[in-house]
């Protein structure tokens, strides 16, 4: 699905991210774990071509395309359809203008899929949500609906793989449950990829497969989430977990 | 809504109680004895007693104030001193011409500085957005008089492509005269079906219009681009861009409605500061607006019709920031909720 | 994602500058030129009935107007009835606006509302025309055309210097000097004025092509300067009845005026995205 190697990323010859090795497999959950500015959102963002300014040097390739060569139209190809991307502030991700369902329906039709009643409210009810929020505004749809909706329009593109930016940081905790819950049954249900970005260990320790963890932004360890968050080598990561409650 | 509906309002209420305070200050300045200027120089002393005591300008200015407002309320607007009509009939005249002018310019502006500001936010830095800015910044900077003056020397007079001045052939008049609904010519012309005196309003409208629509072609590409640029920066931008919208459609389809909202309170103060700015125009290309008036009052010192003119132009002005205030709810869902 | 936004704010800038440089060059040289007409006029500013109406040539290189002055010489001299109208509204609508303001922002409560009220009366007035009726009002001349422009252009600063002021007014360091029993006025004086400033001093070079402008529009429709002042817009008005047959009368002038706004215009703009990056992308 997704495999990096030796990835770069600086602004103005400032390295802001250094990733030697990054895959995730089909079905496979890989979480980048550290404090915020470490690099973690950078490289996600390198991944689809999203980041503005930055020079990126190394390789990429996602669901086959080679992300830093590949013409623009080519890389908006896969963009949604096959590797969607789960953001940070869920409302603010959201055109303030536009209603659920007209996003969703522009989105299947750039993509070439039939945007027909009953497949948009499947993909709503695969993340628990009611079709009729569809009609809705993003400012009238909680933060946990809005995530969730996010998480509905890869469903509804039929996306292999779903980077997710702290998709859970901006919610109440109870909140956090329900989006965890959506995302983990998807895996089961779908063989959906994951790429999560957090620096929340507890949830991290209950999903991924494979941890890598960022400080500064470099890699400082990476290995199965269960080896890395038992016996932690580097001393970072064992900040990072004593610093859990 | 309702309460910040309510709030609105009272300002506006407020706004046009200190307008027409102001007005009535400015015609109380007005150097000389109104009775002189309206009962002429050579009046007798109990012609000039009579004119006194009709407009009551023996009364205690408390009381002349309290008169003015009762007297606007009830739609007595005075006497105008040069027509010798009132100055409500007067402009109810002038105003439509200048309401054809300013929209026939808004339309303009708004057809092209919308697309021309999408444009340069989508190539912004680069030579497209070099090329609105610098023309932008131009239409902003020119002085409408002498654009007025330059375009019709050029294209009525050395071209002759269009008619030198007027808003119609008046001696179509006689031949198909116009039967008067909304008193804006082409707007009257149109329902009514009378093509000769809609394509000769057309002809004579295109140049003063294409003069008073720089400044606002201006400010509204400059508007459009910066709020498109702001927009197309957020995070919602991001996620389009993560769902594979090319940036061509996350600008048209996505940013620019959102930031339409604050070019149509733009658009507000431009069409008020419009019809001011269409005075010039208007007496360049002898249009029968509230600028021609208005000019005839300046030199004929004819207070009540300046006060007139002031005054409308100060209602439609503080109506246009109401009307588009409450617009605002329509194009950004937000501002509804608030 | 702090770092995705900062590159890119100073990237943009870079046009405007550019545009603001060269407003910058065109403003100093129409100041010196102003200041030097005496010296730099190739004629005396007098009416000379022999060259009346003189096409450009080697001798008049904008050509003589109908009482034989030449062009160049009155647009010279024009400059300095321009400048001057607009240095003095903008220092008269500054210090009255910035000190209503300021009051306004710091004291709030009914104060506050007071002097917003009458601002927004006076802001529910578009500017040419209340500057119109005052115009006629009084004696046309410059000071005239600087009292009736600065009437309207004062309540901008007090919007302005008050929402400035009102920020300031809660910072914490000036919450520490009220609590210690600084006076207020002291308070205004060292903190609340000099922080709004900036931010009057962009409004101002922003504001200045808009008041040559409103000034060449009084003086074109007879309310402003008078004869024999020499005033770009008085120009045009005099010359409009012999533009078909003389086109140089009306052509320099006008383009002198809209060469001037158009330099205080984009180099207000630049300044603006200098001073206050956050506005740097619009």
């Amino acid at each position: 699905m997704i495999e990096v190697r030796d990835l770069r990323v600086s602004y103005g010859g400032r390295v802001v991210a250094d990733v030697p090795e990054l895959d995730v497999r089909e079905g496979e959950c890989v979480a980048i774990v550290g404090e915020s500015g470490s690099g973690k959102t950078t490289t996600l963002l390198s991944l689809l071509g999203l980041t503005t300014d930055a020079e990126i040097s190394g390789q990429i390739r996602v669901c086959g395309v080679d992300v830093l060569t590949a013409p623009p139209r080519r890389l908006r190809e896969i963009r949604g359809a096959r590797a969607a991307l789960v953001m940070q502030s869920p409302q603010a991700a959201l055109s303030p203008a536009t209603r659920l369902g007209v996003l969703m329906r522009r989105a299947l039709r750039l993509h070439g899929r039939p945007a027909t009643e009953p497949a948009m409210a499947e993909a709503m009810e695969a993340v628990l949500l009611d079709p009729a929020l569809l009609r809705r505004y993003p400012h009238e749809i909680s933060g946990g609906q809005a995530q969730r909706f996010a998480i509905a329009l890869a469903i509804a593109l039929g996306a292999e793989v779903i980077l997710a930016d702290e998709p859970t940081s901006a919610l109440d905790v109870t909140v956090q449950a329900e989006v965890v819950g959506v995302l983990r049954r998807l895996r089961a249900e779908r063989g959906l990829a994951l790429l999560l970005v957090s620096h929340d260990l507890a949830l991290v320790s209950t999903i991924a497969d494979r941890v890598l963890v960022m400080k500064d932004g470099a890699v400082v360890e990476s290995g199965p989430a269960p080896e890395v968050l038992a016996e932690p080598s580097h001393p970072y990561t064992r900040e990072l977990l004593e610093a859990l409650p | 809504m309702p309460r910040y509906l309510a709030r609105r309002l009272g300002q506006a209420l407020l706004v046009v109680a200190g307008v027409v305070m102001l007005t009535f200050s400015v015609m109380r300045l007005v150097p000389g004895d109104p009775a002189v200027a309206y009962a002429g120089p050579k009046a007798t002393p109990d012609e000039l007693a009579a004119v006194r005591e009709r407009f009551g300008l023996d009364d205690p200015l408390p009381l002349q104030f309290v008169n003015y407002v009762r007297d606007l309320l009830t739609g007595d607007w005075g006497i105008s001193l040069h027509t010798r009509r009132p100055v409500r009939d007067d402009l109810y005249q002038a105003f439509p011409a200048s309401l054809e002018l300013v929209g026939a310019a808004l339309v303009i502006a708004i057809v092209v500085g919308i697309p021309i500001g999408v444009l340069a936010a989508r190539y912004k830095t680069k030579f497209p957005d070099f090329g609105v800015r610098f023309t932008s910044m131009l239409a902003v900077s020119m002085p409408v008089f002498w654009l007025a003056l330059t375009l019709q020397l050029v294209f009525a007079g050395n071209l002759g492509w269009v008619p030198i001045a007027g808003e119609y052939d008046s001696s179509l008049d006689t031949t198909s005269p116009l039967t008067l609904w909304t008193n804006i010519t082409i707007v009257d012309a149109l329902i009514t079906g009378n093509w000769p005196i809609f394509t000769s309003t057309l002809e004579h409208l295109v140049l003063p219009a294409l003069v008073v629509a720089a400044y606002p072609t201006g400010v509204i590409a400059q508007m459009t681009r910066a709020a498109l640029i702001e927009e197309s920066g957020q995070d919602h931008a991001r996620l389009e861009r993560a769902l594979g919208f090319g940036e061509t459609s996350i600008l048209t389809r996505f940013a620019l409605r959102p930031a339409l909202s604050p070019v149509l309170s733009l658009i507000a103060l431009v069409f008020a500061y419009s019809i001011v700015n269409g005075f010039l125009v208007e007496a360049v290309f002898n249009w029968p607006g509230l600028g021609r008036y208005a000019a005839e009052s300046i030199k004929s010192l004819d207070t009540p019709a300046i006060a007139g003119v002031t005054l409308l132009i100060a209602l439609v002005y503080t109506l246009a920031n109401l009307v588009v205030d409450l617009l605002q709810g329509v194009v950004d869902p937000r501002a509804r909720a608030r | 994602m702090t770092a995705t936004g900062a590159p890119l704010r100073r990237r943009l800038p870079r046009i405007p500058d550019r545009f603001a440089a060269l407003g910058a060059v065109i403003i100093v040289i129409v100041v010196l030129a102003s200041l030097l007409a005496p010296w730099l006029a190739p004629y005396p500013d007098d009416p000379n009935p022999l060259e009346s109406l003189q096409p450009p040539s080697a001798a008049h290189w904008l050509g003589t107007d109908k009482v034989g002055r030449d062009v160049l010489t009155q647009i010279l001299y024009g400059g300095r009835t321009s400048l001057f109208i607009a240095a003095a509204v903008l220092a008269v609508s500054a210090v009255v606006g910035v000190t209503l303001g300021v009051v306004a922002g710091y004291a709030g409560g009914w104060i506050r509302d007071m002097i917003m009220r009458v601002t927004d009366v006076f802001l529910a007035f578009p500017a040419l025309l209340l500057s119109l009726a005052l115009a006629v009002v009084l004696q046309p001349g410059v000071n005239t055309v600087v009292l009736a422009i600065a009437v309207t252009w004062w309540p901008w600063y007090t919007r302005l210097a008050a929402s400035v002021a009102a920020s300031i007014s809660t910072r914490s360091y000036v919450d520490a000097a009220r609590c210690l029993g600084v006076p207020a006025p002291l308070i205004i004086l060292r903190h609340v004025l000099p922080n709004s400033l900036t931010p009057v001093l962009v409004q101002i070079s922003l504001d200045a092509g808009g008041v040559i402008l409103t000034a060449a529009a009084l003086s074109y429709l007879g309310l402003g300067a008078q004869e024999p002042t020499a005033e770009w817009g008085l120009m045009v008005q005099q010359g409009q009845t012999l533009f078909t047959t003389n086109w140089w009368v009306v052509t320099f002038p006008g383009l002198a005026i809209l060469v001037t706004a158009f330099a205080f215009n984009v180099l207000g703009e630049g300044l603006r995205n200098a001073l206050d990056p956050r506005r740097a992308v619009k």
